[in-house]
């Protein structure tokens, strides 16, 4: 099932979503990849047209869901890109199915996930991300009197206390590792967000009786086969608390691996994109998270200009300028505010595993002074998950750059990898 | 039943709600996902199809990242 578009936009979140429709309502071809079963991204996951309202977020969702739907764009849901084996061409796979496709414009709208570190205790069953908590609420998980701990960094934090909270979850605690000194300059940022203001204080309001605290942080989760107990510290002192899930992410990053694939330029952790968000690489624009960590409308507004841009309609593309720096400034904003304290770094101790895939220990890594020289010494970064989880670690924990990407993006079948160009066709 | 589908987990049968995900599924019925290389247990991290912690096999096929996968009536799992 090979096939070709004008436009294939790859991540059926907003920005995705966005950028395929609007290049779509414009009359082009357009084809929206996404690895869900459903296009909506994470805040948008699960999200049902006579539902949704009733959530954050939801109202917005009901409307670009609804003109996605009327674009004629294809969306082509559960495809999961594997490589980019010609130029202008992507493989794409799908229960064990391949499929070449063939764009005239490329839109990448990949999103971020959690940035994990490393602590004793954090690979116990029971001990997630705080939008990995979310995700599996989203997907029917029972959190109804759960006792739960979030901890890490970011808006995140508290977004999924309100919403455990709504669900019924015992919210022990909320805390952000971030000083309340650096929080602050981030609060003089949010004056110019009123919306972002209005909504940090709805989930404030959902989540009182429950504490937040900033300058905490995790130093280790026990229990036996599962999560039982979870210590904070805030620097000057420790103490623990029994819960059955721990929530723990320190804020997010890009998924810039199919960016790094296809040569786009990245620079200080984020893909380089110009007005129309065109990367170094002529035809492929990058939106959202791969341009900086902003949320939901600034994801909107660069996968929209993105859209247009595709479309040869530029002047719609620049009308929309203005509202991508703002949303810039606050994406901006956020690295600053949610910035790592050094402490983090030495939570691991020598038997922590950094590596969750083959299970390489801290120690292990130890003397090694690139990602590419653990790698080819250690196994870190060789399983399953392609160095996403410990890569973004190791980034942080000794300032090593995952730099390279290779095929296959995604762990794929030995068939398609090995396919060439040509025979696609015969390998389905 | 409607609103809810029956799927079985290591043997044990299992009635979910319609549109649950087999990482959900799997975590409700108490179990973990996979063991790792050196033995451990592990259960869903990310929740979003990026850590592979997840990975179980699904009606047969191995390795299958069940946060990425929608309960299906007469869906066979089995864990680590």
């Amino acid at each position: 099932m090979n096939a070709s578009f004008d436009v294939v936009v790859v991540g059926g979140g907003p920005g995705g979503i966005a950028a395929a429709m609007i290049a779509a309502e414009a009359g082009r071809r357009v084809c929206l990849l996404d690895d869900n079963e459903r296009p909506g991204g994470q805040i948008w996951r699960g999200f049902k047209a006579g539902t949704a309202a009733k959530y954050p977020h939801g109202r917005s969702f009901v409307d670009w869901a609804a003109r996605l739907g009327a674009s004629g764009c294809e969306v082509w849901a559960r495809w999961q890109v594997v490589d980019a084996p010609a130029a202008n061409c992507l493989r794409v796979e799908r229960d064990g199915a391949t499929s070449d496709l063939r764009y005239e414009r490329l839109i990448l709208a990949t999103g971020a996930r959690e940035r994990f570190l490393p602590f004793p205790g954090w690979t116990l069953p029971g001990v997630m991300g705080v939008g990995g908590v979310q995700a599996l609420v989203k997907g029917g998980l029972d959190a109804a009197g759960k006792r739960v701990v979030l901890a890490g960094s970011g808006p995140l934090l508290l977004a999924v206390g309100a919403a455990l909270k709504g669900a019924g979850a015992r919210l022990l605690g909320v805390y952000e590792q971030a000083p309340l000194q650096q929080l602050m300059g981030f609060g003089a940022t949010l004056l110019r967000h009123p919306g972002k203001l209005a909504e940090g204080a709805r989930y404030r309001l959902k989540t009182i009786g429950t504490p937040y605290r900033t300058g905490c942080w995790v130093v280790r989760a026990e229990g036996h086969d599962r999560v039982e107990r979870v210590t904070l510290t805030n620097g000057r002192k420790q103490w623990s608390v029994d819960c059955d899930w721990l929530g723990c992410g320190f804020h997010l990053v890009p998924n810039l691996e199919l960016s790094r694939l296809l040569g786009c330029r990245i620079l200080g952790g984020f893909v380089e994109a110009d007005e129309f968000q065109e990367s170094s690489v002529k035809g492929v624009a990058c939106v959202g998270e791969l341009t900086g960590v902003g949320g939901l409308e600034k994801a909107l507004v660069e996968g929209e200009i993105a859209g247009w841009a595709a479309a040869g309609r530029e002047r719609e593309a620049v009308a929309l300028g203005s509202a991508r720096r703002r949303m810039q400034r606050f994406a901006a904003g956020l690295e600053r505010a949610f910035a790592l304290r050094a402490e983090l770094r030495g939570l691991a101790t020598p038997e922590t595993f950094v590596c969750r895939c083959e299970d390489v220990s801290h120690a292990e890594l130890a003397g090694f002074t690139s990602w590419r020289e653990a790698k080819l010494h250690t196994r870190c970064g060789m399983g399953a998950c392609q160095g996403r989880v410990c890569g973004t670690a190791t980034e942080f924990l000794f300032g090593w750059e995952t730099t390279g990407m290779r095929p296959p993006v995604f762990p794929a079948s030995v068939a398609t990898v090995a396919a060439s160009v040509d025979e696609v066709e015969m390998v389905r | 039943m409607s609103g809810s589908c029956w799927i079985t987990v290591n043997g044990k049968r299992l009635l979910v709600a319609d549109g649950m995900s087999v990482a959900a599924a799997v975590m409700s019925a108490g179990g973990a996902c996979r063991v790792s290389v050196s033995g451990e247990i592990r259960g869903p991290l990310c929740g979003m199809g990026i850590c592979m912690e997840c990975r179980a096999t699904v009606n047969g096929v191995a390795h299958r990242r069940t946060c990425l996968l929608t309960c299906a009536d007469g869906m066979d799992v089995v864990t680590g």
